[in-house]
């Protein structure tokens, strides 16, 4: 630490340095430390976030999202307070439950008893991940992942074998709260084989009020045939950050389908980055953005298009009411080599106060001649028209706003398949009115 | 049923509506006929309380309440129903979820009961029936994907389901072929009887064929200029409104 | 503009080379020392005997570039440009102005006539009333650093219109260039507008009284002929209440190895319902297939749409370049002000562009059209880079994006890159974008029916551009759709 690192009152490294200063005192306990491909990784990661530290306004991809509120904290160490699962979010109707806790792994709050797949923490797993782990992520791409590879304490390794179709697990990281702001950085592996299937609902959350971040990186593996279903229903505490980085290569005729829902959180930033690398790998992005004062939420997406004939589809709505904001950037890249695909990107803002600010850049850049892409972008209040036609059936002004905004938010929803995903988000998006209700009572 | 007196209203400062007086009795059906410009729709949005129109003299009365002191869905629960000359595409709003909120939203005002999910699919299947619509017709958004004929039955059936006191038929009849036209006649004319009144607006003679009216009136200028039986209808379609326009 | 198109074809017919404009005029030039620094600016202003104000104008720009770094956010690539190894002034020798056309050098005229612009106010006027129908055009004619000839200057002065290259407005008319010149584009808004600034030479001045029709099309020539020589221009439009214009440009160069730098700067300001239509054919050399010279195009474009209901809209069909880098904006300030865009772009071989526009809503509804169409062929990378911003006091702002992209070949890129802000609940935007190639069943029946390969991706892409190409002044839309033609030349095996 130099002497020019800012810091608080208490006299804790803030910004970047309160995550190197964690570092430096944590290295030797952390998970793998005696593993030297780990120890070389954090390094190597370490290394490149002292260069570059976290993103700013001034590069492109962060253009519309500033972490300086983030960086006006320091953090501390989690003291993890939870001691049973009535804390925990209802389930999402899976049998099969993973939990972590202020980013450790609770066996005994999770049920994965009798599952066909391979399914474990990440810290016991390290000694057989040499390999896996980081092999999407690379630090010295973007700090996020830098970020997470120095930090990483523990996560969900998953690896369905070959043609077994997995069913639905759940994944549950929450923070349990406490005084000083905490920050997590779970790494989750998820490799389905070939021809293996898995639905995955994932919910992140923490006690309403409660200051901490989230920095999880998924590492996601679909082979060919695969298919994994992804549902990451983020319900934080409306003074947290949630900064999640997700890896995803689909081989040929494999297919990525997430469907982001972001609902809670201060300062948001899904940021997914998938490459198609086999003919016929496909990936549905999906997702809808329910912002309240105060709230700023951000989602990126890069998909790559590697290989020929590869569809990918994206729709993600955005809803803002109060002093909120949304962003969305979604880059398709098609490689020369990607002849005949077919893309598709849908964005669109709703926005319900004079005080939201919506920012939305959907970008193609495209280096092959046979190809389908097209990308829409609109956004706008509720239309009158419409208003009037609802309210003369007699559905009052307020349902009939209501009404509409669902069914902004249905194109959506109707896009997710899974018919558990499609229950989760339902049952996400009812609680988030009913909050909204009590709001504005 | 309906009272309006000398009623003016104007769009962006633009004089539309130049006094008009019209009375509805209980169980009666009057015609508006008139040409392009006239003030026809400006009339049944301003009944029904659309934004942008503003009344800038007269009044109206609905049951003896003054109508144009309400919200829109406060008159849609007092009985006046708006059949659409453009029904409004509501994408990702179902159809039989939109009819539903809207048939209750409209009974919790009356103090009845609601009705579940099970009741609405029972009477609604029946009055589709009734209207020969094809029953996926529930499962699509409002108005969505169809055709013009599909899009004026849609508004009939809502209007068979909510059963107002009054319903204000804005150019029902315009895009529809005979078939279509019969079927909307039909549904209008199965709510004739004492409870239920109707404002007939159409450019043609053609409609009242099919529902015949009570009385007649020719709209020009933002005035009633003629009022009559159904005779004046026919005499309309063979004179045109040249006289009434020049006078 | 009939002249025009014939004279492509005469060209067209002398010269086997795909580039028609490339030759070169020999005539004796007067030239400042390679290199830019204070001196070169100072020279400059000398030269265009400017007064002080205009000179510590120039100045300032140049300290503010001095300072600065070039862009390299575009999608285009190119090895370091070296500002000291260029000229930054360059001019036909003349002894005294010319007064009257006789007295232009007859070896210019020739030039312009080669290219096809009407310098000569009788030959066209004889030209109309042959036709019967074709309006005349006033041509400013812009020669490397000076402007040459300005036609048409007597009849459009009799309606209080001045068209005079800026040199001499500022001599003539300071009062207006010192009240606007920089208002739009301040002088460090960017690296090439700063540089512009303090080297700008020459370039085109227009003013249109209050209440006037401008009675003929205005339009400015390019030419930049002489080697290792940038070209600055600066034009400044000024469309007072209630005015209408309608204003062309279009540039050319010869064939030469090296890369030549044009970095112009355009500002045009509409008051109160006043009306300006600007309209470009950017036909610059784009180098050879291999990439081997051509115009670097970094342009500065911007209108400021001040008064209540006043409207720009900027037209380009930009053909030529080797990279073009270049976003013609409309600031969106008066209340129900309007901008419109339309683009073709075209790169063919290993052409570069990146292009776009930014709309900025200020006022309340106000509206702003984007239509941009990039091909892509040979080795071309095409580029669309917009913004559409709407301020918190747009209230019912409206803006609709369409960008399509057309790729012909496997070689080449297109790219999409748009910015959408939006700061008012009542504003709507909406943008669309699309991607494809010519489809083969397309090509097979224009074939089947007896076109030949060329001629049918020159239907296609025509058809693919029309939404831009009517909004033409029909003189310029004819020349537009040959250039489509022959810029894709050999792009189709």
């Amino acid at each position: 630490m130099n002497e020019m690192s800012p810091t608080a009152l208490t006299g804790a490294p803030l910004g970047a340095d309160s995550f190197l200063h964690r570092y430096e005192g944590l290295r030797q306990r952390l998970p793998g430390a005696r593993l030297p491909w780990v120890a070389a990784l954090r390094e190597r990661a370490a290394e490149s976030f002292r260069a570059k530290g976290f993103p700013t306004r001034r590069d492109e991809a962060w253009k519309y999202t500033d972490l300086a509120p983030l960086l006006a904290l320091g953090f501390a160490e989690p003291l993890s307070s939870v001691d049973d699962d009535a804390a925990l979010p209802p389930s999402q109707g899976g049998a099969a439950r993973a939990v972590f806790v202020d980013g450790r792994f609770r066996a005994d709050l999770s049920a994965l008893d009798d599952l066909p797949y391979r399914v474990g923490s990440v810290a016991e797993a390290l000694p057989r991940l040499d390999g896996a782990l980081g092999r999407l992520a690379q630090p010295s791409e973007q700090p996020l992942a830098a970020l997470n590879a120095m930090l990483f304490e523990d996560g969900l390794v998953v690896r369905v074998p070959p043609g077994v179709a997995g069913g639905v697990l759940e994944l549950v990281s929450m923070a349990s709260g406490g005084e000083r702001p905490t920050a997590l950085h779970p790494r989750h592996l998820i490799r389905i084989e070939d021809g293996a299937s898995l639905t995955l609902i994932e919910t992140t959350t923490g006690p309403e009020g409660a200051r901490y971040l989230q920095a999880p990186v998924f590492e996601i593996e679909v082979a060919e045939g695969g298919r994994l279903n992804h549902a990451r229903l983020q319900t934080e505490s409306r003074a947290a950050f949630n900064l999640s980085t997700v890896y995803a290569a689909v081989a040929g005729g494999g297919t990525y389908d997430s469907f982001v829902l972001n609902a809670g959180g201060r300062l948001v930033r899904n940021e997914i980055h998938t490459a198609l690398q086999g003919p016929k790998a496909a990936c549905h992005l999906n997702g809808a953005q329910l912002l309240a004062d105060g709230q700023h939420a951000d989602t990126t997406t890069v998909i790559d298009h590697a290989a020929p004939d590869c569809p990918s589809r994206q729709t993600y709505k955005t809803v803002l009411a109060g002093r909120s904001r949304g962003v969305f950037q979604g880059k398709i890249h098609v490689h020369q080599i990607a002849q005949r695909t077919d893309g598709y990107q849908m964005n669109q803002a709703l926005l319900l106060s004079p005080e939201a600010e919506v920012d939305s850049k959907p970008q193609l850049e495209i280096y092959a001649d046979d190809v389908k892409c097209s990308h829409g972008a609109t956004v706008g209040a509720l239309d009158a028209d419409q208003l009037f036609y609802l309210r003369a059936r007699g559905i009052p002004a307020e349902a009939a706003r209501r009404m509409l905004v669902r069914a902004f938010l249905q194109e959506a929803v109707e896009a997710v398949e899974d018919p558990a995903i499609q229950a989760a988000l339902d049952r996400t998006l009812q609680a988030w009115w009913q909050a909204e209700d009590r709001e504005a009572a | 049923m309906l009272d309006i007196r000398n009623l003016t209203a104007e769009i962006d400062g633009k004089q539309i509506l130049r006094g008009i007086d019209l009375e509805i009795r209980p169980g009666e059906v009057h015609a508006i006929m008139g040409p392009n410009g006239s003030g026809k729709s400006t009339l049944s949005y301003v009944l029904a309380g659309r934004e942008g129109y503003e009344v800038t003299g007269g009044s109206a009365e609905f049951d003896g309440k003054d109508l144009l002191a309400m919200e829109p869905e406060e008159r849609a629960a007092l009985g006046l129903f708006l059949a659409f000359q453009y029904p409004v595409e509501l994408p990702g709003v179902g159809n039989a979820n939109f009819l539903r909120t809207a048939l209750n939203a409209q009974r919790r005002v009356r103090g009845e009961l609601e009705l579940d999910a099970m009741q609405f699919l029972k009477l609604a299947r029946a009055r589709m029936k009734d209207l020969s619509m094809p029953e996926d017709m529930l499962k699509r958004g409002v108005n969505v994907g169809f055709s013009g004929g599909e899009k004026k039955r849609n508004e009939v059936l809502q209007m068979a389901l909510l059963q107002p006191k009054l319903a204000i038929l804005d150019e029902t009849d315009s895009g529809l072929d005979i078939d279509a036209l019969r079927i909307v006649a039909d549904g209008v004319n199965a709510l004739r009887g004492p409870g239920f009144s109707a404002l007939v607006i159409t450019h043609y003679q053609r409609l009242l064929n099919y529902i015949v009216p009570d009385r007649v009136h020719v709209l020009v200028k933002g005035r009633i200029v003629r009022s009559g039986g159904p005779e004046l209808a026919e005499e309309l379609e063979a004179s045109g409104y040249a006289g009434d326009l020049a006078a | 503009m009939p002249a025009v198109t014939e004279t492509i074809d005469t060209v067209q017919s002398v010269t086997e080379s795909q580039y028609k404009w490339g030759f070169s005029t020999d005539i004796e030039m007067d030239m400042a020392p390679k290199g830019l620094n204070e001196d070169i600016v100072r020279f400059i202003s000398a030269k265009k005997n400017e007064p002080q104000w205009l000179l510590d104008w120039r100045l300032r720009a140049f300290a503010a570039w001095q300072a600065m770094e070039e862009p390299r956010w575009a999608m285009v690539s190119f090895p370091p440009i070296d500002y000291q190894d260029a000229y930054y002034y360059a001019a036909p020798k003349q002894k005294v102005a010319p007064k009257s056309l006789d007295e232009v050098d007859p070896e210019l005229l020739r030039t312009y006539e080669k290219l096809g612009i009407p310098l000569k106010e009788q030959a066209v006027l004889a030209g109309v009333e042959g036709a019967g129908e074709s309006p005349a055009i006033a041509v400013d004619a812009v020669f490397d650093s000076v402007s040459v000839a300005t036609t048409f200057k007597d009849r459009l002065e009799k309606e209080g219109i001045i068209f005079c290259p800026i040199s001499e407005a500022v001599q003539n008319h300071p009062e207006l260039v010192q009240r606007y010149l920089g208002t739009v584009v301040p002088q460090s808004d960017n690296y090439f507008a700063a540089l512009n600034s303090a080297v700008f030479t020459d370039g085109s001045f227009v003013y249109i009284p209050k209440g006037v029709r401008c009675p003929m099309e205005l339009s400015t020539y390019f030419r930049i002929n002489a080697k290792s020589t940038g070209q600055f221009e600066r034009t400044l439009i000024i469309a007072d209440e209630r005015s209408q214009v309608s204003y062309l440009e279009g540039c050319t160069a010869p064939m030469r190895d090296e890369n030549q730098l044009h970095a112009a700067v355009v500002e045009l300001v509409a008051l109160e319902d006043a009306t300006i239509k600007y309209s470009t054919v950017q036909n610059w050399y784009p180098g050879d297939a291999e990439g081997r010279g051509g115009i670097y195009n970094f342009v500065t474009k911007r209108a400021a749409c001040r008064g209540a209901r006043s409207k720009v809209s900027w037209t380009q069909v930009e053909t030529g370049s080797a990279i073009t880098w270049k976003y013609p904006s409309c600031i969106l300030q008066g209340e129900d002000s309007v901008g419109e865009f339309y683009s073709v772009a075209i790169t063919n071989n290993r052409q570069q562009a990146d292009t776009g526009t930014k709309m900025i809503h200020l006022g309340a509804r106000t509206k702003s059209t984007i239509v941009s169409k990039g091909i892509s062929a040979g080795r071309g990378q095409n580029t669309y880079r917009g913004l559409v911003r709407i301020g918190p006091k747009a209230s019912g702002a409206r803006n609709f994006t369409q960008c399509d992209s057309l790729l012909i070949g496997d070689q080449c890129g297109a790219h999409t890159v748009p910015y959408i802000e939006n700061r008012n609940m009542t504003a709507k935007v909406e943008h669309e974008a699309t991607t494809s190639r010519i489809a083969e069943d397309q090509l097979f029946y224009c074939r089947q029916r007896g076109l030949t390969q060329e001629e049918a991706v020159g239907l296609i892409v025509n058809g693919f551009c029309r939404e831009v190409l009517k909004e033409l002044p029909m003189e310029f839309a004819v020349e537009a759709q040959k250039l489509l033609q022959i810029s894709l030349e050999g792009s189709v095996g």
